[in-house]
């Protein structure tokens, strides 16, 4: 866990009201955005627990359907993004359930563009957020931290290569997190860097054997 | 620094203030200088005044329907009839439900600490300010001191009502910002520590039940209450009334008095005002209208 700071303690400047379900929704939405790496055609939100049935008043859904358009949590287009022009071009539903073995505040995002992608992540408090699943990958994206996304196929070596790569550029491993469907079959590796990666070596890795998708996803600036 | 003893200490052997300390702290900890860090700090003072000037403005109510038009109702008030307590008292409660009612109706604010309770610190040390005509520096100064008190709060409680109930919002809210306006009045180190002290101590135990979940009731009028306790807590510390109970204790006990606390009133909105029977019917009724 990051260490609170002066900085957090008098901010962020945001939408409110409520930081949990409004700047966190809005975070959510934007590090989808950030993975999927533009705007989908169409976006279906499934909001559980407290976001189901408070959400409406604290406006978690205009929030998360602003951060996937785009905007920052102090964007005074979020509390009218449902009549913005930037909403025009998306198809976007929610719909609520309860779940117990869910977070309070969390919600499952499926996106539908270029490609299909299915997200989930949890609103943690005071704002932050998480990242959980990616497609059938779990892992832990806060965007506190610029990270670097793969799957691959699961065998030796893959890990060492690619931590090779990023030595090389001279880049240091905050955290790295592993999960994979089964042995030998596809596996994910979401790595927390300090520094900024070059667009080069995401291609690299792009094109290394067995790679099948790799995005970097920038940190998030509120 | 990690307690309000350390800090003190340090404060005292090298001579410095207490916001001195803290930004120099905050710009190693991110590898920044001390300018950029009074930066950040003047973004969120600009982004405060934005929401009280919106704030005072208006009189939208929020989704609900709940609350709204209260800044409007206090001014249109103090048109007719003043304040018995003088005009900077007009202004704190002003400012503090402009603040809160411009969260709720999703304007812009800062969560200082958070959403809920982000009209205390504004409203007194923006008050004070115009009241006494501190500068912009003296202002981010007196940001940043209270900025400290919250940190160093949160290393041993997270501020949230989820967690530790409303002692940890408006409460922390309040002991930041009684530091804030003994900063701006000249406080020593040790009355600005004993301000905060005095704020948080008279308001332990503070719970967090709000109406159908909402950050509205009690929220929103709890501001301006709350701004006006920890002007309280200034006045008594520099007139060197002390809290028998030093800050870094206080912080335990709230600590303790938030495990001890029942779910049922940390921000789940089972118990208290939230079900009461006008609550209820509050909640029915914005339920039923989706
Ligand atoms: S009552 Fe709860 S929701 Fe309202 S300001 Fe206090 S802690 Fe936040």
């Amino acid at each position: 866990m990051k260490k609170t700071t002066l900085f957090d303690i008098i901010s962020p400047i945001m939408i409110g009201p409520s930081s949990s379900h409004t700047a966190g929704a809005v975070r959510l939405g934007l590090l989808a955005r950030h993975i999927y790496k533009e705007t989908p055609k169409s976006v279906k939100f499934t909001l559980y627990n407290s976001y189901a049935h408070t959400g409406k008043g604290h406006g978690t859904e205009k929030g998360l359907l602003a951060g996937i358009l785009g905007l920052d949590v102090d964007d005074r287009r979020i509390k009218d993004i449902f009549n913005s022009d930037l909403a025009k071009n998306i198809e976007y539903s929610f719909k609520y359930t309860d779940n117990i073995k869910r977070h309070p505040n969390a919600v499952d995002i499926e996106i539908d563009g270029k490609t299909k992608m299915f997200l989930s992540g949890d609103s943690v408090g005071a704002g932050e957020v998480a990242i959980r699943k990616i497609n059938d990958f779990s892992v832990k994206l806060t965007g506190r931290y610029n990270n670097l996304i793969l799957v691959y196929k699961d065998k030796p070596g893959m890990i060492s290569k690619v931590t090779y790569l990023l030595q090389r550029e001279g880049i240091n491993i905050a955290y790295l997190n592993c999960d994979r469907n089964a042995k030998g079959q596809k596996a994910s590796m979401v790595i927390e860097i300090d520094g900024d990666l070059q667009s080069a070596v995401e291609t690299v890795i792009l094109h290394m054997p067995d790679v099948y998708f790799v995005t970097y996803v920038k940190k998030l600036e509120n | 620094m990690d307690t309000f003893e350390q800090l003190y200490n340090y404060c005292i052997s090298n001579n410095k203030t207490i916001f001195e300390a803290s930004q120099e702290n905050m710009a190693q900890e991110a590898d920044i200088s001390v300018e950029e860090v009074r930066n950040f700090v003047q973004k969120s003072l600009c982004a405060m005044k934005e929401a009280i000037s919106s704030g005072i403005k208006s009189k939208e109510l929020s989704m609900s329907g709940m609350c709204g038009d209260d800044c409007f109702k206090i001014q249109q008030y103090y048109k007719k009839q003043h304040s018995m307590f003088g005009d900077l008292f007009e202004k704190i409660i002003e400012y503090a439900l402009a603040t809160s009612e411009e969260n709720i109706r999703m304007g812009k604010i800062v969560a200082c600490p958070t959403a809920g309770s982000c009209g205390i610190v504004p409203s007194t040390l923006l008050a004070v300010s115009e009241k006494f005509n501190y500068s912009n520096s003296e202002q981010i100064n007196a940001l940043i001191t209270a900025g400290e008190i919250g940190r160093i709060i949160s290393i041993k409680v997270a501020l949230a009502g989820a967690v530790a109930g409303c002692q940890a919002e408006c409460g922390v809210a309040s002991a930041m910002s009684a530091a804030a306006i003994c900063q701006l009045q000249g406080g020593s180190v040790k009355q600005i520590l004993n301000a905060s002290a005095l704020a948080l101590k008279n308001i332990l135990g503070l719970t967090c039940d709000p109406v159908a979940g909402l950050v509205e009731v009690p929220c929103v009028k709890r501001n301006p209450f709350l701004a006006i306790h920890s002007i309280t807590a200034a006045e008594l510390s520099v007139a060197n009334v002390e809290s028998k109970i030093p800050l870094d204790e206080v912080v335990d006990a709230m600590s303790q008095t938030g495990a001890l606390m029942s779910p049922m009133l940390k921000e789940s909105s089972q118990a208290g005002l939230a079900t009461t029977k006008t609550g209820l019917d509050i909640a029915n009724n914005i339920f039923n209208k989706k």
